[in-house]
């Protein structure tokens, strides 16, 4: 059972405070550059690794095989992708926002990495772990909009600013649900530190002890989830058949490739924050009574379990993509509104109810 | 150097010595050693990653559809990431008949297309005009229009002759130059200067 | 021709001339014409009201144009020839008050020929670009590419429209009007667009996300292949039905085989006839899967497409054994077919038939119960089944509408009259009903190649015919049941060995006429659905 946070503070203390005398200042400089590097290098990476993912998922759906013939079952496909997508032209355009548009991708890049600060990839393996983590979660996965908004608004395109119109619409209203959901979530753990989530999620996980409002609230958020990444059938700001490439449709070179990495960072985010809510973030299955599994399912490191977690239910993101035909702008805002948010509500109410009663497991 | 391919052996592919004219060429202008191997990792970069753009104006472009089906399963080689926008896409397939009221849409389009692009006029109606030679409303052959890179014969051609020349559009990369511009872009500035859109400066 | 209709006629516009034949064809000089058209509509004994097409002609000393009307009451037949004698500036009174698809119609004859429709409330160009100089259509138009060569330069985009008016003591003034209106927030959808199935453009004018108004511009794959057909022998003019619309194309094949050998009065043996219609019948159930599969990836549903294309894999192998090619086949030709059957032909048959019920149904598991799809079809692009008549909507959207259109059962052709199968006919006329329509038909049409498959008769394949092929001096048109809505042949013949006027009247043109009126008030993502559903192929309305 290892546990990183260990780790770390040894590295901090012992190594670098300790035999190579740094002062504080700077092994936390020393820190903060090493966390960053190695964030960048896992976000490219599972970014990379998700677009194959995705590929191969979609072609097993699709009765085909998928990339294959770049590195061993397709590997490399994606990293091929990358190196075409890095020295590709960026396109100056004519009567364009030029700040604005080249400022876009890099805040939608940006939500989702600080996003990364707070997921908790393991026992103690997280960037920083504060008493206000998953409202912190929220609050910066909505700067990703103004990036959509900002790219639509700045290209001088009415395809992207239909496009931006459509994911602002979208973005905020699905924003309320998954907000409520989380809530709903919080509510039942009486914290909104993902340590303390995950520490309430010891025995038995959320989605299994919070029973039915928890699991209204996980089918809810995996909805509003897959609305907020943009993804099928929500995919309305970049739907290939109605607007070309939606938002980003004027974009090209790296610039595209951030969004292209965001979509999918971001369908990561999503999965990995629904595994901290219901399915106990890094937390081993847990059987309680059965002694013998719970001990070995603690000697698969929690980073697996973690990762694992969340790439299943991308799976399942993917899964809706690759079934169903995408809504209409109306329908879309309607589902929200009409549906998802007075079930949401009652949904609140019924935790608190359950919180107070004791009702759950 | 050799212009190698996963699982296909070099004697299968039809012009080899076009290829080696080429890497004969590339081997002319010389290179230092970083700038070499930094050249054949983005060589290896583009001609593995070559997004097509959803562009099909005729029945070629049915054909290229059943090049994305379950049965020719085009995204082996990882060309299913069809752009909708030219901005995103590598190279164009021109699947069909160009007429004059497409032909400065076409342009236009290649255009807007980022560098490196490609051009692969696929089916007689782009090489030539087709059995629409005769016609009042057909541009005989898109070379006029666009630079052309691989033409693949055929009315329509059969999927396997469009992944045989989207391949070879890859061999032709891989003997690119990055760093100096040998091969490709020279010629296709030629072309850009000897075809002016009228009214559009550079 | 029924005599009632004659006699009244006759008592009505005096000046009229006659022509009895397979279809009776009435003269008229102008003046009298757009009298006589408001009569054939509107009077109850002859009710035509479906305008199948308009034949625009030049006969070297006249312009003029055929009109082909049906009734769709009483399934009669009937064609209007109205000349424009004057050369300079040939002009006809417009019918667009009375069918709405002569809009269109019209629009095309001027641009082929520089016919003005008086009271036409749009005449521009329909396929050609508005600097396009000369008629190509015109006998002494001038092919020199240096007039028009090809041009780098976007086009000239106008807002403006052309109207031609009379006032009562007969002047015409044109005068111009807007299409937009100056305050509109036009889009442009097209050419190069993932939803137009091909090169087709739509100027949208949207309020928000509601469509006002569409212009629909076409010609983006005009080819001119009536023109080229001039010039061709009749053998040489068959392999164009293949690119047209290429979904479709042996029954398009049937067609004009059937109009030439009509003309040229050859019998085909009953082994051809058989063999013709079930290559017509697989060639639906391929497009009809094909257009599940695009109308689904239009949707969003792209999994569907791959499905779908299974099953078309497996047609265009069987065709391809037979054939020899995937999409142009070229199969039917004058006297029968190319080459005959493979032999394992009613194998691979018997082994489609026996998937395609399995496989339509897991199509309509996965989509059509879907909640989503259901909610963007249903209710979506509504088209009354007057106005599927009057926009001339034929095919599996006409039918969607209520309007048994069917040619194989109005006018049965080739050995269709003793075939046993349904006329899928629906009456919601909306998105959902045109993809159940299609989804129906290819049940009718695996049941036609079953009855057919166990009794393909002995025989020559292709009758001997002669190596010159001429047509006698005259005219004919045929229809079919294309795999989109009726298709029509007109040949007329000078007696030559290449066709005078070979005239091809493509169900698409009005699929895409239509857009604009169903579509108005709905959503720009409906724009997708309505246009999936109708299910048009833009070379085949380009030509």
């Amino acid at each position: 059972m290892l546990n990183f946070s260990e780790l770390t503070r040894s590295f901090h203390y012992d190594f670098l405070m300790d035999a190579l005398h740094f002062p504080e200042w700077l092994a936390v400089t020393t820190e903060c550059v090493f966390i960053g590097i190695i964030l960048l290098l896992l976000y490219s990476l599972l970014a990379l690794f998700y677009i194959w993912f995705e590929r191969k998922v979609c072609a097993a759906f699709q009765c085909r095989l998928g990339p294959n013939r770049v590195g061993p079952w397709g590997l490399l496909q994606s990293v091929a992708d990358m190196f075409k997508i890095l020295i590709k032209e960026l396109i100056s355009l004519k009567y364009v926002d030029k700040f604005l548009f080249a400022l876009a991708p890099y805040l939608v890049i940006l939500a989702s990495m600080l996003a990364f600060a707070v997921l908790p990839w393991g026992n103690g393996l997280q960037i920083i772990d504060f008493n206000i983590g998953i409202f912190f979660l929220i609050a910066v996965s909505s700067i990703g909009v103004l990036g959509i908004l900002l790219a639509g608004w700045s290209s001088n395109n009415k395809f992207t600013l239909i496009g931006a119109l459509r994911s602002g619409a979208q973005m905020v209203s699905y924003e309320l649900s998954i907000g409520l959901s989380v809530l709903t979530m919080v509510l039942f753990a009486g914290t909104l530190e993902v340590g303390g989530i995950i520490e309430a999620q010891k025995d038995v996980w959320f989605i299994f002890s919070g029973h039915i409002p928890a699991i209204i609230a996980f089918v809810i958020y995996l909805i509003a989830g897959t609305a907020e990444t943009n993804r099928g059938p929500f995919d309305l700001p970049e739907a290939e058949s109605e607007l070309t490439a939606g938002y980003h449709t004027e974009y090209s070179g790296i610039h595209f490739g951030f969004f292209y990495l965001a979509e999918y960072l971001n369908l990561f985010i999503v999965a990995g924050v629904a595994t901290l809510l219901f399915f106990g973030g890094w937390m081993p299955l847990q059987i309680p009574g059965w002694e013998a599994f719970n001990n070995i399912m603690w000697y698969i490191p929690t980073p697996i379990w973690f990762i694992a977690k969340a790439i299943v239910i991308s799976f399942i993101i993917i899964w809706f993509k690759w079934t169903f035909p995408r809504l209409r702008i109306d329908q879309l805002l309607s589902l929200e509104w009409k549906y998802l948010l007075p079930i949401n509500l009652f949904n609140l109410v019924l935790m608190a109810l359950v919180v107070v009663f004791k009702w759950h497991f | 150097m050799e212009v190698t391919t996963k699982s296909m052996p070099y004697e299968a592919w039809k012009d080899n010595e076009y290829i080696e004219k080429l890497v004969n060429e590339l081997r002319e202008s010389g290179a230092n050693v970083i700038v070499g191997s930094l050249d054949k990792l983005i060589n290896w970069g583009r001609s593995n990653s070559l997004w097509p753009l959803t562009f099909a104006t005729s029945c070629c472009g049915i054909e290229f559809v059943s090049l994305g089906a379950a049965r020719y399963d085009m995204a082996r080689f990882g060309w299913e990431v069809a752009r909708a926008s030219p901005r995103q896409a590598d190279f164009i397939m021109v699947a069909g008949t160009i007429v004059h009221r497409m032909a400065p849409v076409l342009r236009r389009l290649y255009d807007q297309l980022a560098e490196p692009k490609y051009v692969i006029a696929c089916g007689s109606c782009a090489i030539s005009g087709g059995p629409f030679r005769k016609s009042y409303h057909v541009a005989l052959g898109i070379e006029d229009i666009v630079p052309v890179d691989v033409y693949v014969p055929g009315c329509p051609p059969r999927p396997e002759a469009m992944i045989y020349g989207i391949m070879q559009l890859s061999r032709k990369i891989k003997v690119e130059k990055f760093f100096g511009g040998v091969n490709r872009q020279e010629k296709q500035k030629e072309f850009l200067e000897s075809h002016p859109v009228p009214g559009v400066e550079d | 021709m029924a005599e009632d209709i004659k006699e009244k006629i006759a008592r009505l516009f005096p000046e009229a001339e006659y022509q009895e034949g397979d279809i009776a064809q009435i003269t008229v000089a102008d003046k009298d014409w757009h009298r006589l058209a408001m009569t054939l509509k509107d009077d109850s004994d002859m009710d035509f009201d479906f305008l199948v097409t308009i034949v625009g002609m030049d006969w070297k000393d006249a312009f003029g144009c055929v009109y082909y009307l049906t009734s769709t009451s009483t399934n009669r037949h009937i064609s209007v020839k109205v000349l424009a004698p004057d050369r300079e500036k040939p002009m006809i009174h417009s019918v667009a008050d009375l069918w709405a698809i002569a809009t269109i119609f019209e629009r095309e004859v001027y641009d082929f020929f520089g016919i003005v429709f008086i009271g036409n409330p749009d005449m521009r160009r329909l396929f050609l670009s508005i600097d396009w100089k000369g008629f190509p259509f015109r006998k002494d138009y001038d092919m020199n590419p240096e007039i028009n060569p090809v041009p780098l330069e976007s086009e000239r985009q106008s807002d403006f429209t052309d109207v031609y008016t009379e006032d009562s003591e007969g002047n015409v003034t044109r005068r111009e009007e807007r299409v937009f209106q100056p305050d509109d927030f036009v889009v442009n959808i097209g050419p190069q667009h993932p939803a137009t199935h091909g090169v087709l453009r739509f100027r949208t004018a949207v309020d928000g996300e509601t469509i006002k108004k569409i212009d629909v511009y076409m010609g983006y794959i005009h080819r001119g292949v009536e023109k080229i057909c001039e010039g061709l022998t009749y053998p040489q003019t068959l392999h164009f039905m293949d690119r047209l619309d290429y979904f479709s194309a042996h029954p398009y094949h049937h067609c004009l085989c059937m109009t030439i050998e009509q003309a040229a009065g050859i019998e085909i043996s009953r082994r051809a006839q058989v063999i013709r219609v079930l290559m017509d019948e697989l060639s639906r159930i391929a497009s009809h899967c094909l257009f599940i599969g695009t109308y689904c990836m239009d949707l969003g549903a792209t999994t569907m497409l791959f499905y779908t294309l299974r099953v078309r894999e497996q047609i265009l192998d069987i065709m391809e054994r037979t054939c020899g090619a995937r999409m142009t086949f070229n199969y039917d030709c004058i006297g029968g077919v190319m080459q005959d059957l493979d032999k394992d032909f009613v194998k691979d048959v018997k082994a489609l038939l026996e998937v395609l019920p399995a496989n339509i149904k897991e199509y309509n598991k996965i989509f059509t119960g879907n909640v989503i799809a259901k909610n963007r079809m249903e209710g979506i692009g509504v088209l009354s089944k007057e106005d599927a008549i009057q926009w001339a909507v034929s095919g599996p959207s006409g039918r969607a509408s209520g309007w048994a259109c069917d040619v194989r059962k109005t006018d049965p052709y080739s050995i269709y009259s003793e075939l046993e199968f349904d006329e899928i006919i629906r009456h919601e006329g909306d998105s959902m009903a045109r993809f159940k329509v299609r989804m129906d038909e290819m049940e009718q049409s695996a049941r036609i190649i079953s009855q057919l498959i166990d009794n393909i008769p002995e025989g020559e394949y292709c009758v001997k015919v002669p190596k010159v092929l001429k047509l006698p001096a005259g005219h004919w048109f045929r229809t079919v049941e294309g795999c989109r809505g009726t298709f029509g042949i007109y040949i007329e013949s000078d007696g030559a060995t290449s066709p005078y006027r070979l005239k091809i009247a493509p169900p698409c043109l009005p699929l895409a006429a239509v857009v604009d009126h169903i579509t108005r008030g709905n959503k720009i993502a409906d724009l997708i659905t309505i246009g999936g559903s109708l299910d048009y192929i833009v070379p085949d309305m380009d030509r």
